[in-house]
Formats: structure tokens, sequence, C-alpha cells
């Protein structure tokens, strides 16, 4: 399992470094969308993996990580997880406006935009 | 440490020109005289305390005084003064009172005088930091200052180009080598085991047997010979001479230019005795004084030539203090004082010429004899003193100097190249000394001078004729005059006995006398001699090397800087995002370079690996399969949409799997927000991105991209193979009996990690706002094509819009519900907050922007600052229970007919981050869904 995993976050990671790398906004967007994913399951797997041991605390069990999934690394995903969808919106709002603004979608502006559009101001 | 009634003066010593520099600070510059008196007196209330000071350092003892100053890195501010200390606080006064009142004369009328003197004070208490510190980094602090101090006194002029390139020279030759002198003084203070002087003059044998000894070394001694303007760093020292004159005389003749060989004294105890100490100082010395003499016979400028002459004589004491003898040493504190005498008032004559004639030409200027015969006959004797000349002081010292370029020339190699360097010296020093003396004063009549030549003012000759007298003083009768001054510097300065010397005139007929009058006619048979085969007027010898070295490696390190930021800040965030990846790519991979992986640690220790199971394997390929084709399909952009929500939703899976329900909630539910964030956005965008003809840069993003996957994945397996220590159990533990949860993760969030959170949902609130702000009014052009039409043509299908009508109180039962079990069970604000904007939001997907905005008139905006309000006054409110901020309490109070329900008052802080979530997400969408509709709404 942790080959499966590590191989996914490897897909993922290189997906959204390439996506990341393109020229237009919105394939940057999704590129850093498909890094946090991978970012977050990386620092969720830093927790190790357990199945069937969610940490919803029974009284009746002892409370170590021998019964418990680690809680810490999920607080701190699930912090992330809100954190990123924030940053996607504003990146996303940046860039449309941008985009309205200048007439391209290109990450550095107009430059050497084949598909320039008249600005919009 | 003794604290002897006298150590009190020491801060007041070190203080007072500080305390005159900022009440200068504070006078008119009409005030001329008013600032010259308060200056002066400032001065000599100096000296005053320096002669109650005379009484115990004169008997040998040491003054200390200190207060701490930065305990915790054993540093404290604390003032020491022995003889050295004191000789050149004598120096620093004594000279300083005489300049003042010199100054007072020579500033033109247009001189703002209060900025002058300010500035002359604050160099002065510089200065005195600099001899007194007791404590290296404190040392080092002043030593930096009166860099400062001089640049701005050099740059005095500052409307005069020359005046600004001389400044900045020397700041950045003087403040370059302080660095150096920085790093020198941390590996001193490292090696030594303090900073404090005592210490470290003490741990001289630990220090020299160091292996850090050498980089110590010569890291001190750049910092000296930057300072005290040694080859290959002396030629800032002309271009300094851009500064008034009374600046030159103060800071390039008596102190500034001294602190080098201050420091060389200082700290001979500590580094000296040492072959490389004899080898490296001795011949920067001789290099020095022999370029420096050289180079002053073929100036044409007076200070010009006062200026290479003042290098010479610093690379004679340089020179000295490298020969490590005990005499040589004595020598070169001798001379330190008697350099300052002559050479200040020939500064101070060369001014007064320059001053009442109007030029300082040497080429223009002679035959003054007549018109000023009282400066001549002063600047005459001050000449004959540098010279070397009997009768005066600059010759006993000069004596000195060739009995230990004698005496420590073993070997027939340096017993042959350091008497004969010296006696070249001191052939060219009596050159250039005939050559300021003839050129000047005889040699012809002036030509064509912008002033008629004539006598300075009384007072301004008086600082000229006392230092001349003091010359004379100590040329006639040393043993008397300076006998007991010199007696107890050197012996500070050696830090052990003195040798047996005599200071007089006459020591009979030996090797040095003889090497004496070889300089003297050597010397005026030279100038004379080149006088007349070549007429010096007409050399021009400008003297080619470091300052072009200085000026061409400024040129390049802005050049370099400039090409350095156009290659990695080119405006292209391709560019910054490549090379981002590639160096968290190569930081990652540099540790594990040398050692290789260490190797995994025994398996007994690790926890399985949970097995694979059909299921997950279905979900890995689906999951891969989709980022795959997200990438690789991107440019159709909203298909793209459909396997990244893949993606998500298989990650949320996975969170499912391995035990992290409030995760998998939340990551499904952002992922829907996404997506409908991004179909909304995609209605302003271009639905395709073009194609890209770059081959080679896709090659190289590929190839990036494949490393980075390959790096995260190797660093994943690599922890994964690893024993995990947590800190976990703690959180655990202490989940339901300290935060009333038994969520253990959603008790972090509210509780444990509470501030955290705060500052989480702040962000979101943040973005949220910056989101309506960036598209509140914003009217983009009516789009042609790749606008999907005109959006309130489209059609909303009945079903969804029926259906989606009747979930939403559902939803919202469901959301308040979620929120209230969040502490025990999966749910909390986050996951809440979520489900209700998804519900709303479904509404403006089912039926359109048009029909909810007639109907849901809310404003988002004010739920962000409830949300972060109630959240903030949360954690405030425990502090009326006298609790750290955010600390929880929690309680189950037996409602009615609804049974026990979990009270903490973390659920209250729980509820700011649930309004937040949905205040920021739902004002994120409906500014993009209004955008372009801002005319059709109210």
């Amino acid at each position: 399992m942790n080959l499966l995993i590590a191989s996914a976050l490897g897909v993922l990671t290189g997906c959204g470094v390439w996506l990341m790398l393109r020229a237009r906004t919105f394939d940057v967007i999704l590129g850093l969308t498909l890094l946090s994913y991978a970012v977050n399951l990386f620092i969720f797997t830093m927790g190790r993996l357990r199945v069937g041991a969610p940490p919803i605390l029974d009284p009746a069990l002892p409370p170590t990580l021998q019964q418990y999934a680690d809680p810490l690394p999920q607080a701190l995903v699930l912090t992330a997880i809100v954190i990123g969808f924030a940053m996607t919106a504003l990146l996303l709002v940046i860039a449309l406006r941008a985009a309205l603004q200048v007439g391209s979608d290109h990450v550095d502006g107009d430059r050497d935009d084949p598909n320039r559009e008249e600005a919009s101001r | 440490m003794s604290q002897a009634p006298a150590a009190a003066l020491l801060p007041l010593l070190a203080a007072l020109p500080f305390a005159a520099s900022l009440l200068l600070a504070c006078f008119p510059n009409r005030a001329r005289s008013l600032v010259a008196w308060a200056a002066g007196l400032a001065t000599l209330g100096g000296c005053a305390l320096l002669a109650a000071a005379a009484g115990p350092v004169f008997g040998g003892e040491v003054l200390r005084w200190s207060i701490e100053w930065l305990p915790g890195l054993g540093l404290e501010l604390g003032f020491r003064m022995d003889g050295l200390a004191w000789l050149f606080a004598l120096l620093i006064l004594g000279i300083g009172a005489l300049v003042v009142l010199y100054a007072a004369y020579y500033l033109h009328h247009e001189d703002p005088p209060a900025r002058f003197f300010m500035f002359l004070m604050l160099f002065m208490g510089a200065m005195l930091g600099v001899v007194l510190a007791d404590n290296l980094v404190l040392l080092v602090v002043f030593w930096e200052l009166t860099s400062l101090a001089s640049f701005l006194l050099i740059g005095f002029w500052s409307h005069r180009s020359d005046a600004r390139q001389g400044a900045r020279m020397a700041l950045a030759i003087t403040g370059g080598g302080g660095l150096c002198l920085l790093a020198g003084v941390l590996l001193l203070g490292h090696v030594a085991g303090s900073y404090r002087l005592d210490d470290v003059l003490a741990a001289g044998a630990v220090i020299r047997e160091h292996p850090l000894y050498v980089p110590t070394l010569l890291l001190v001694l750049l910092g000296a010979f930057t300072k005290s303007a040694q080859f290959p760093f002396h030629f800032w020292l002309p271009h300094a001479m851009a500064a008034p004159t009374p600046v030159s005389a103060y800071l390039h003749s008596a102190t500034m230019v001294k602190a080098g060989v201050f420091l060389l004294a200082r700290m001979y105890p500590a580094l000296g005795g040492t072959s490389e100490w004899f080898w490296i100082v001795t011949l920067t010395g001789l290099a020095t004084l022999l370029v420096g003499a050289y180079l002053a016979i073929f100036e044409h400028d007076l200070k010009g030539l006062l200026a290479y002459s003042t290098i010479s004589h610093l690379g004679l004491v340089t020179m000295l203090f490298g020969l490590d003898t005990k005499m040589a040493v004595v020598a070169g504190v001798f001379h330190i004082l008697n350099h300052a005498t002559f050479k200040a008032s020939l500064f101070m004559s060369a001014g007064i010429i320059d001053h009442e004639t109007g030029s300082r030409d040497m080429r223009r200027l002679n035959g003054l004899w007549k018109s000023m015969p009282i400066t001549g006959a002063l600047g005459m004797v001050a000449a004959a003193s540098m010279a070397g000349v009997p009768l005066l002081n600059g010759f006993l010292s000069k004596e000195m100097f060739f009995a230990e370029t004698l005496e420590r020339g073993s070997g027939w190699a340096l017993g042959i190249a350091l008497p004969l360097g010296a006696t070249i010296a001191g052939i060219f020093s009596v050159a250039y000394s005939a050559r300021f003396v003839h050129d000047t004063f005889f040699n012809g009549e002036p030509i064509d001078l912008p002033k008629t030549p004539h006598e300075p003012p009384r007072f301004m000759r008086v600082p000229v004729e006392l230092l001349v007298l003091l010359c004379l003083a100590v040329g006639i009768a040393p043993a008397v005059v300076v006998g007991p001054l010199l007696a107890v510097a050197a012996q500070a300065t050696l830090g052990s006995s003195l040798p047996d010397y005599s200071l007089a005139i006459w020591h009979g007929l030996n090797l040095p006398l003889t090497m004496s009058a070889v300089a003297l006619v050597g010397g005026l048979s030279l100038y004379f001699g080149l006088q007349r085969r070549v007429d010096l007027h007409q050399v021009i010898h400008f003297p080619r090397g470091g300052r072009e070295l200085f000026a061409a490696s400024l040129a390049g390190l802005v050049a370099g800087a400039r090409s350095l930021t156009q290659a990695l800040q080119n405006g292209s965030l391709q560019r910054y995002l490549a090379l981002l990846v590639v160096f968290a790519l190569a930081a990652g991979a540099l540790p594990l370079l040398p050692a290789g992986q260490p190797a995994p640690q025994a398996a007994a220790a690790l926890e399985a690996s949970p097995p694979v199971d059909a299921a997950s394997a279905i979900v890995w390929a689906i999951g891969v399969m989709a980022a795959i084709a997200t990438a690789v399909g991107f440019r159709r952009r909203l298909l793209a949409l459909v396997p990244l929500g893949a993606v998500g939703l298989m990650v949320s899976l996975a969170f499912v799997h391995f035990s992290a329900p409030d995760l998998a909630l939340t990551q499904i539910l952002v992922e829907v927000v996404t997506i409908v964030l991004m179909m909304l956005a995609l209605n302003w965008l271009p639905q395709e991105s073009p194609p890209e003809r770059d081959r080679l840069r896709r090659w190289r993003d590929a190839a990036i991209a494949a490393a980075a996957g390959l790096g995260i994945a190797a660093i994943a397996l690599a922890v994964l193979e690893r024993p995990s220590r947590s800190i976990a159990p703690y959180f655990l533990e202490t989940s339901i009996s300290e935060g009333g949860g038994s969520n253990a993760v959603n008790v972090i969030l509210v509780d444990f990690r509470g501030f955290d959170t705060l500052g989480e949902i702040t962000v979101l609130g943040i973005a949220g706002i910056a989101i309506h702000a960036l598209l509140a009014g914003f009217m983009p052009a009516p789009r042609t094509r790749d606008a999907g039409a005109a959006p309130e043509s489209d059609i909303h299908p009945l079903m969804l819009a029926v259906v989606s009508r009747l979930m939403l109180p559902l939803a919202a039962l469901v959301s308040a519900y979620l929120f209230l079990r969040g502490h025990n069970l999966p749910g909390g604000g986050f996951i809440a907050g979520l489900v209700l904007a998804i519900a709303l939001i479904l509404q403006y997907v089912a039926s359109g922007q048009r029909f909810v905005g007639a109907r849901m008139r809310t404003d988002f905006r004010p739920w962000i600052g409830w949300g972060l309000l109630v959240a903030g006054a949360t954690g405030i409110g425990s502090w009326f229970f006298g609790a750290p901020f955010l600390t929880s309490s929690y309680d189950y109070p037996l409602w009615p007919v609804v049974g026990a329900v979990p009270l903490a008052s973390a659920a209250v802080f729980d509820l700011g981050v649930y309004l937040t979530v949905v205040g920021a997400t739902m004002v994120a969408l409906v500014s993009i869904a209004k955008l372009g509709r801002a005319r059709q709404a109210p």
C-alpha cells in the first residue's frame, strides 16, 4: 500500500507541476489544484496509513495510536484544504480579472499572444 | 574587576563627544562662533577628563568600567583605558582641539559650521570608542561608526563630485574592511572564549595554536590594512583629500588612519609573534612604505603629496609592528605619536596655503616665502621632521626604525632587503619633503594664483605653531617630553616588560645614523636632480591600479547583479516557477547525496502497511489516470474539469479508506465548490488553451515535472518505510478530558490549535473580501464568441430546479446537524459551512442568477465579519475567566426534549468558523456569478 500511495503522490505532483509550468493562467490553476491534492495527501500520509481507525474517540478504548489514526495531520490537512480552496478561488478571480482587463490569459500578461483580443478598457 | 574611582571617567569621556554632536545638531548654522566654541569646549572638557585619568594610568593601572549590554551573548558595554588607549585618546582629543580651532577659521562662510562640527564630534566619539572599547564587538561597532562619520566628513562638500566619489570609495573600502574585522573578531572571540579585551589579550598562546589562527589573522589584518590605507588598499586615501583640510589634518594624519595601526598594536599580544604575522605585516608595511613614498614625489597637489606620505609613514609603522621585536613595537608606538604631530601640522599648513592663495597646486605655488614667511618656517620645520632631520621628533623614531630593520634582518635576503628598502624609502621621503618645501616656498614666483598670498589670521596659525613646537621639543629632549608617555603606552602594547632603550639624539656613530645620512643626502640629490633633469612640474603621473581596479570591480559587481537579476527575474512567471521547482528539487536532493540514503531501521519497529485490496487498487488506477488525463487534455478546459473532479473524488475516497472521515467530507465539498467556481470562471475565459509551439520548453517542463513527481514519491516512500513518532497521543488522551469532545480532529481545530484556525479563517475571509473587491463593479466588455452565449437565455432544467429548491431546507438542516455533532463525530464548522454554501450555490446552478438574486437578498459579506468577530470574541471571552486566549470550557447541560447537548465554548468558536466559511464561499461565488450583470442589479 505504501508503494501505491507514494506512486499516486508522484503522479499527482508530476501532473501538477507540469500544468503549473504552462503559459495560461487557467492551466496554472488546474496544476495548483492537482498539486494541492498531492500536498494534502502527502501531509496526511505523514501520519501513516491506517484502515478502520478514525480518531473518533470511544471512552471504552484506550486513547492510544494503536486504536486510532493520528488526528494531528488530519487537523492540519483539514484547514489546508479550506485555505487551498480560498487561494484557488482568489487566484481564479485574479486570473479572470487580469484576462478581462488585459485581453489575454497568458501568465505574463499580453506577451506574444496569438489569440490576442482587444483590451476591455 | 577593579573599579577605580577614575574609571567612572571613562563613560563620561566616551559619551561627551556624542552628546556634543547631538547638541550641535540643534544649533543653527548662523551661530558660527557659538558652534565652534561648543565643539571646542567639549573637546577641552574631554582633555580635562583625560588629564584626570592620567594619574592612575601612568601609575600602571588599567581603568575599567562596564555595564551589561547583551548578557546572553556575553557582551557588555565596557570601556578600558591603559597606556596605549590613553596615548590615542590624547591624540584624538589634543589634535581634535587644535583642529576645531583651526576649522573655525578655515570654514568658508558658505559652509554650514554646525553640520561640520556635528560630524566632527561624531567622528571624535566613534574614534574614542574604538580606542577605549573593552569588548571586541563594541570595538567593531565604533570602528564602523568611524567609517560612517568619515564618509560624512569627506563628502562634506557634497556638491563636488570628487568629494562624493572619494567619500564613497573610503566608505566602501574601510567599511568593507570593517566587515572583515567583524568576522575576524567573531572568530577571535570564539577561539579565545570571550570578547573581553583582557581575556583575548591573555589568550595569545591559545589563539596562536588554534587551527583557525590564520583565517582570524587574515581577517583582522584586512580590517587594519584597509583602515590604515596599506598597499594594495592605499588608493582611497588620496581620493579622500577632497575633504576639507581640517578633516584631512584630523582623520588622515592623526586619528582614523591610525585606527588600523592601533588595532595592530592592540592585537599584538594576541596575534603577534608568529611567522605568519611577521611575513604578512612586514611585507605589507614595506610595500606600502615604498609605494607611498615613491608616489608622493610626483604629486603636484600639496594635500596629495601629504596623503601619499601618510600612506608611506603608516606603512613604516605597520612594518615596525610586523618586525615583531619589543624594540620595534616601542618604535612603532613612538612613530605613531611623532607622525601625528608633524603630519597634522603639515596638513594645516597646506590648508593655510590653500586658504590664503586659492590653490594647492605646486606647479603654481612658488616663492611663497616672501609673502608667508611664518607659515613657511613652520612648514619647513614640520617637513624636516617628516624627512627625518636630526633635532626633530621624526628623526628619532626613524632612527629606531633603521636600527630595527638591521636588527631583524637575519639571513642574507632579509638582511639586505629590509635595511635597503628602509633606506630607499628614507631617500624618497627626504625627496618629497624637499619638494614640499622647495616647490611651495621657493623655486621662482607664484604663477597666476586666484588670491594674493598673505599670512593667515593669527589664531589659524596657533595649532600649527603648537604642533611644530612639540616636534622640536620631542626632537631635542625626548626623554623628558615623551619618555613616560611612550613607556606607559609601549608597556600596554607589549603586555609584558619593556626592552632597554634610551631616548637620545646621539647614540654614537653607527649604522642607523649612516642610513639617515644616506637618506638625507640621497633624497636631496634625488629631488634636485629630478627637478633639473625632468622638471617635476611637467611629469603627469597618474598612479594606475587600485582606483581603476576599484572602479572596475564596482562596475563589474553592478553589471553582475544586473545580469543575475535579469536572468532570474525576467518577468516570466514560467521562468520563476521552473526555477522554484528546480531549486526545491536541488534543496531536497542535496542532503541525501553525500551519505546516500540512510538504511531504514529494523522492520520490526514498523507498523505493517495496510494490505492492498481490489477497491484501493481501482481507486488508485482511476485517480492516476484522471490526473494524467487532466495533464494531457488540459487544453480543452471544460473537459479537463471532469478528470480533475475525478481526482478530487478519489482523494476523498482515499481519506475515507485511511480513517479520516472529516477530511473526506471536507475534500468532497471543497471539490464541488471548486469545480463550480472554475466553470463559472470559464464563462469569461477562453475555452481552450492555444497550442504550444516550443517543443524544447515542453520537454524541459516535462522533465522537471517528472523529477518533481519522482522526488515526492521517493520521499513519501522513504518516510513510510520508517517508524513514526508522533505527538498525537497527547491529543488523543486529552481530547475528551480537556476539550470535551470525542472527535479528536475537531477538538484539535477548535481547541488545541484554535489560534491557528482563527488565523486560517481570517485568511479565508480576506480571500473572500479580496475576490469581492476585484470583481465588484467591474464591467467586462461584452464577449463575442468565447463567453457561453448569453447566460440568461439558458434553459434551466425543471427537475433540477425543483429538486434543488426542495433540498435547500433539508441541506440547511443537515448543515446544522453536522455543525452540532462536529465536536464528537465527523463534522464541525468547516464542513457544515460548506454544506450550506453548496446548497445555496445549487440554487444558482439550477435556477440561474436572476431567479435567485431576486429572491435571496442576503448579503454574505457581513457573515465574514460576524464569523471572525464571534471566533475572536470567544477567544477573548476566556480572558474574563482568567484563562489565556482561546481557552475552552465545556458542559453537557440537559436540554428539555433534546436531551444532553454538548455545549463547549469551543462550539461558539466553531460557529465563528461556520459563519466565515459560508460567508467567504458565498461572496466568492456570487461575485463571479454576478460578473457583468452589475447593470441589471438594483
